[in-house]
């Protein structure tokens, strides 16, 4: 087996991320959808970097991660708040800046 | 431990089955996270997928990678996922009226274009030998890392701590909610209570004098029913009540009769004037068989 392989499963998850992104309603499940789409792009890199032999691809993964951690805890916030203020986790209620 | 990721243009026999049936199964499970109804099955497919991929990187040679990704995605993120879930409500399903007209139709043609064209690039892309981490896992993978993160990267790591500071203070103002009227005082609570004719003592203990105190035995009144105010209002919204008013007099007749049953019987066996002595010992003689006695017209 070909070490690419690992790059063809990286884009097909990428890619039922981003469907997931444009099919679900449900602002949770797109958060999970974004995570998805994050984590296939680490498997690119980390293949990446074993294809060209440096630890450079492995380092972005990891600053990957970090962004990923601070972009959940702000994004789940938000939705809280929105859920809060509006009893609904939908993204298609969410259509006004105020409520 | 290099040796796993030494391999050049081509894997081992064993990871290239690990790939094809763990990949298989992170498919399944990233495809389930996004068909999947509930969103508490989502995030759980989804965790199974981030684990896999944990796998992976590991095979790669990523070995601190694979470790943090069990830690910080799998442990954290998805737990934090999973608790958001359970906040906003688990049977939270999405709506299925179609707010822009055959809007499903059109993301799925998007999506499916979308991987065609991605994968149709790496394909033709010129990947065709890898190189292998053996040389630049040879001090150990997390000495190399570390030593990139702070000659090469050290700027972007920096810019990293200032990202996860201000993430944190956005989370805090975000949920911060502002106290719209001033606090009641202790003294002014007091006076409420009073007012509106509320219990002013602290509420009784639960549990019964010396056999029971757990905390849904509720406590007895002086005429032997049970006082519903010892109990918390959660165990009683429950029904999770254990009412053990009548046990110990029902354990106290049930020893009666197995005592009575016993001298009867001792009786039959030594027979004699030992026989004969034995109902004035029941009738009033010894003092513990008074209070026998008196106990078993209680429970009469």
């Amino acid at each position: 087996m070909n070490p690419i392989n690992y790059l063809y499963l990286a884009a097909l998850l990428f890619t039922i991320g981003a469907a997931g992104v444009l099919l679900r309603r449900n602002a949770i499940v797109v958060f999970m959808c974004i995570e998805l789409m994050l984590n296939a792009c680490n498997l690119a890199f980390v293949s990446f970097s074993r294809m060209h032999g440096n630890l450079d691809g492995q380092i972005m993964a990891f600053f990957t991660m970090v962004v990923a951690a601070a972009e959940v805890v702000i994004g789940l916030a938000i939705i809280v708040m929105i859920f809060r203020s509006r009893h609904s986790a939908s993204v298609d209620d969410a259509s006004l800046m105020k409520l | 431990m290099s040796t796993l990721a030494a391999a050049a243009s081509t894997t081992s026999t064993g990871e290239a089955v690990q790939f094809w049936v763990l990949g298989t199964v992170a498919v399944i499970g990233a495809l389930a996270t996004i068909l999947m109804k509930k969103a508490v099955h989502s995030a759980l497919s989804l965790a199974g997928t981030m684990i896999i991929l944990a796998v992976f990187y590991l095979a790669n040679g990523a070995y601190f990678l694979g470790v943090v990704q069990i830690v910080v995605y799998t442990g954290a993120i998805m737990m934090l996922f999973l608790f958001v879930v359970m906040l906003v409500g688990v049977t939270a399903a999405d709506s299925l009226t179609e707010t822009i007209k055959g809007q499903r139709w059109l993301a799925a043609g998007c999506g499916l274009g979308f991987g065609i064209l991605l994968i149709a690039g790496i394909g033709n892309a010129s990947l065709k030998n890898s190189e292998g981490l053996a040389k630049a896992n040879a001090g150990g993978n997390v000495e190399g890392l570390a030593e990139l993160i702070f000659t090469k990267y050290v700027f972007a790591f920096e810019i990293t701590g200032a990202l996860l500071i201000t993430a944190a203070v956005g989370a805090m103002v975000l949920t911060h909610r502002e106290r719209t009227e001033r606090a009641k005082t202790q003294r002014e609570r007091a006076l409420l209570r009073i007012r509106e004719g509320k219990q002013i003592t602290p509420l009784p203990a639960p549990g019964v004098y010396a056999r029971h105190n757990a905390v849904d035995i509720p406590g007895l009144l002086p005429d032997g029913s049970i006082s519903e105010k010892t109990v918390s209002a959660t165990l009683r919204g429950r029904g999770q009540i254990r009412d053990v008013s009548g046990t110990s007099l029902a354990e106290l007749a049930a020893l009666e009769q197995r005592s009575e049953e016993w001298l009867e019987r001792g009786g039959d066996a030594e027979g004699g004037p030992t026989a004969q002595r034995t109902p004035s010992a029941r009738n009033g003689t010894h003092p513990g068989g008074a209070g026998e006695a008196r106990a078993e017209e209680e429970v009469k």
